[in-house]
């Protein structure tokens, strides 16, 4: 055996929150590894990447454009995935916020008042909510494996989408573009910064983290999610109603997800386009563990989350690099995190060594 | 409904269930040994841009689907490591394997993006082939689907009669009796693993080489899941898999079947089908908790540790 594993018997907090950073160090270190090898200079490269998008102003206030849907994605999936409800479907749920706001914007181009920005917006919410309720209800009315049913919605809301967009959403005066038409000024989000992208989309996720934040560790009902995900038959037994919390959770991660997607229709798009969204609802799953479901873990995981998105496009415009590369950081991101978490509840000892001595230090 | 139309919606729906069916096996295989691996559509994407590169390359299909399948147990085994190695949470780090085989394939292969590439030919059976109806669909197909007809008829041997199989059962069910009994827990889940890396990795090599020969990012198109979904829907029974398979490959052609008949559907709604179908098939065959939890191998997704 190269090593052994060994039981810590508790699990090391501090091992829990040096394992994001471990698995961030590892992923620079392959990732280096891999531009060497492609036969780019590896510390230029991770540099290109990885500073050059937010060395200016303008690239910071484009970091919280990117930061704004990944966030309120990841911030959601925190709640449900506290209460073990594994809901993989954020990306599905997004595109149908962003669908339903949509819907409900183009209809309206020349109606103006306050009240329009809201109404899309909670439309938005309440598009990506009710799509995740149907995956509640499949699993609570029928037994229907959760991971297995968000997926299928996702792949189902982008079918749905596309047709949308290519059928009953197409802009008619839109030389048969599958574009929606643009939307009326007062559906659109306030710019934050002039000059800039950055709307009030990221100023909802900041507001969601505190929410979430309050929810979890100060209200009943979080404490009620936190016992069902450590323990259901607990939860049972001390009378939680545990059908009405995968409900309640799911609905809060789909309505988040479904604010996500009303943002970015309402903010940097202006119309529905059949690409809303890069994968922000997996990556979000990728920040929401690296942030180790904690809001606080979560805001930080997301901008960094962001900053890879905005890396890849750089790498694909200094480097000549395709974009997929952002795909490539994510899934080594979360492979090394995987791998590095077993250092919370094992000790790593090497017999060969001879001696005792254990992997982390950490203790 | 004419009969040149019957038999080719037949010859399609093998042609279409065939990657469906190869991955459902091979998943299959490693569920009844206790692991379940979730990052099918990450093997899936490598083992088609491997494939596609490889045979693109050397002008070789065998090479190509050797290539594949290789692809497909390199990515199977960093799960295994994870997972068995370090008892990492498999429901997590598949999603990983997904995440990760989706951008590396798309990543390798982003070069090779409509690149033509002459595809696998079928190999028409005389005398045979000329059955009506079913002639067509059985015995003028191309080698990987007669080889995955001989992987169903293997595998249903396996579980029946072999030994070995008994062991793979054995693992899933009770990894501690099976151990306290001398059986090789560990080795039997990587080798499991192993074989659904490897048909991952076929059936991926399949969908670039002879189903649409070209490379296209994430052009699995979510049969990885669709697959998952039928190894339950065949409550881990290798016959019903197979029923599984074609009336999913059904589900897909359906814009066929409404073209012959004459309706004119959006074809964006119809690519919803397979997806909704496999919904409607989960919630059927999940309704009885029991009934489910019965079929399911024991063990399965549950991390095993020597004297734990």
């Amino acid at each position: 055996m190269l090593f052994k594993l060994e039981p810590r018997g508790e699990h090391s907090k501090a091992m829990a929150y040096l394992s994001p950073l471990l698995a961030g160090i590892l992923t620079l270190i392959t990732g280096g590894i891999f531009f060497y090898l492609q036969g780019n200079d590896p510390l230029y490269a991770l540099k290109t990447m990885l500073y050059t998008p937010i060395s200016d102003v303008y690239g910071l206030t484009e970091l919280c454009v990117k930061t704004a849907p990944i966030l309120l994605c990841a911030i959601g999936l925190a709640v449900v995935f506290k209460a073990q409800v594994w809901n993989i479907g954020a990306e599905g749920q997004l595109l149908m916020g962003g669908l339903a706001a949509s819907a409900l914007a183009v209809n309206i181009i020349d109606i103006e008042g306050v009240w329009v920005l809201p109404m899309v917006m909670l439309v938005g919410m309440l598009g990506g909510g009710l799509w995740a309720l149907l995956a509640a209800w499949l699993k609570t009315h029928f037994n229907a494996n959760e991971i297995l049913t968000t997926i299928m919605l996702n792949y189902i809301a982008l079918n749905f989408l596309i047709y949308s967009v290519h059928g009953p959403l197409k802009d008619p005066h839109g030389y048969n573009f599958p574009e929606s038409a643009m939307f009326g000024d007062a559906a659109l989000l306030p710019i934050l910064v002039e000059g800039t992208r950055v709307h009030a989309g990221i100023l909802f996720a900041l507001f969601a983290v505190v929410v979430v934040w309050v929810l979890l560790s100060r209200s009943f009902i979080g404490f009620q999610i936190k016992v069902l995900g450590l323990d259901a038959s607990a939860a049972r037994f001390a009378g939680f109603k545990d059908k009405k919390l995968v409900w309640i959770t799911m609905l809060i991660s789909g309505a988040l997800a479904g604010l996500a997607g009303a943002g970015e229709v309402a903010g940097p798009l202006g119309q529905l386009v059949p690409q809303i969204s890069p994968g922000y609802g997996y990556a979000a799953i990728i920040v929401a563990f690296l942030g180790r479901l904690h809001p606080i873990g979560i805001l930080f995981a997301s901008l960094l989350m962001a900053l890879i998105y905005m890396g890849g496009e750089m790498a694909q415009i200094m480097l000549n690099m395709p974009l997929a590369i952002t795909g490539l950081f994510q899934g080594m991101l979360l492979f090394y995190l995987l791998a590095c978490d077993v250092l919370i509840g094992y000790k790593i000892k090497f017999p060969w060594l001879g001696t005792k001595a254990a992997a982390s230090s950490a203790e | 409904m004419d009969m040149d139309l019957i038999t080719n919606i037949l010859y399609a729906m093998i042609r279409t269930g065939t990657p469906l069916l190869i991955i459902a096996l091979g998943e299959m295989v490693c569920e009844k040994s206790g692991v379940l691996n979730l990052g099918q559509e990450g093997m899936i994407l490598m083992g088609a841009v491997a494939g596609f590169i490889v045979t693109l390359l050397t002008g070789s299909l065998f090479f190509g689907f050797l290539m594949a399948m290789a692809a497909g147990v390199i990515m199977s085994q960093l799960f295994a490591m994870i997972t068995l190695g370090l008892n990492a949470n498999q429901v997590a780090t598949g999603l990983a394997l997904t995440i990760f085989g989706t951008g590396l394939s798309a990543f390798i292969g982003a070069d090779f993006v409509g690149q033509p590439i002459q595809g696998l030919d079928v190999i028409v059976i005389p005398l045979l082939s000329d059955i009506p109806v079913i002639g067509k669909m059985l015995f003028a197909q191309d080698a990987i689907v007669y080889l995955s007809f001989g992987l169903f008829t293997a595998l249903y041997w396996f579980f029946r009669s072999s030994r070995t199989g008994l062991i793979v059962k054995a693992v899933g069910e009770n990894p501690h009796a099976a151990n306290a009994i001398g059986l090789p827990v560990m080795r039997t889940r990587y080798l499991a693993v192993a074989f659904g890396g490897a048909m991952a990795g076929l059936a991926g090599g399949y969908l670039s080489l002879a189903y649409t020969p070209m490379w296209a990012e994430n052009m699995s198109a979510g049969r990885g899941w669709i697959a998952l979904a039928l190894v339950v829907f065949a409550s881990w029974r290798t016959e019903r898999v197979l029923l599984g398979a074609y009336l999913f490959g059904l589900a897909s052609i359906l814009h066929l079947v409404a073209q012959g008949l004459g309706f004119s559907v959006s074809p964006n709604l119809l690519a919803m089908l397979p997806y909704v179908a496999t919904v409607l098939v989960l919630v059927m065959m999940s309704r009885n908790q029991s009934r489910s939890k019965m079929f399911a191998p024991m063990s399965l997704g549950k991390p095993f540790h020597v004297g734990s």
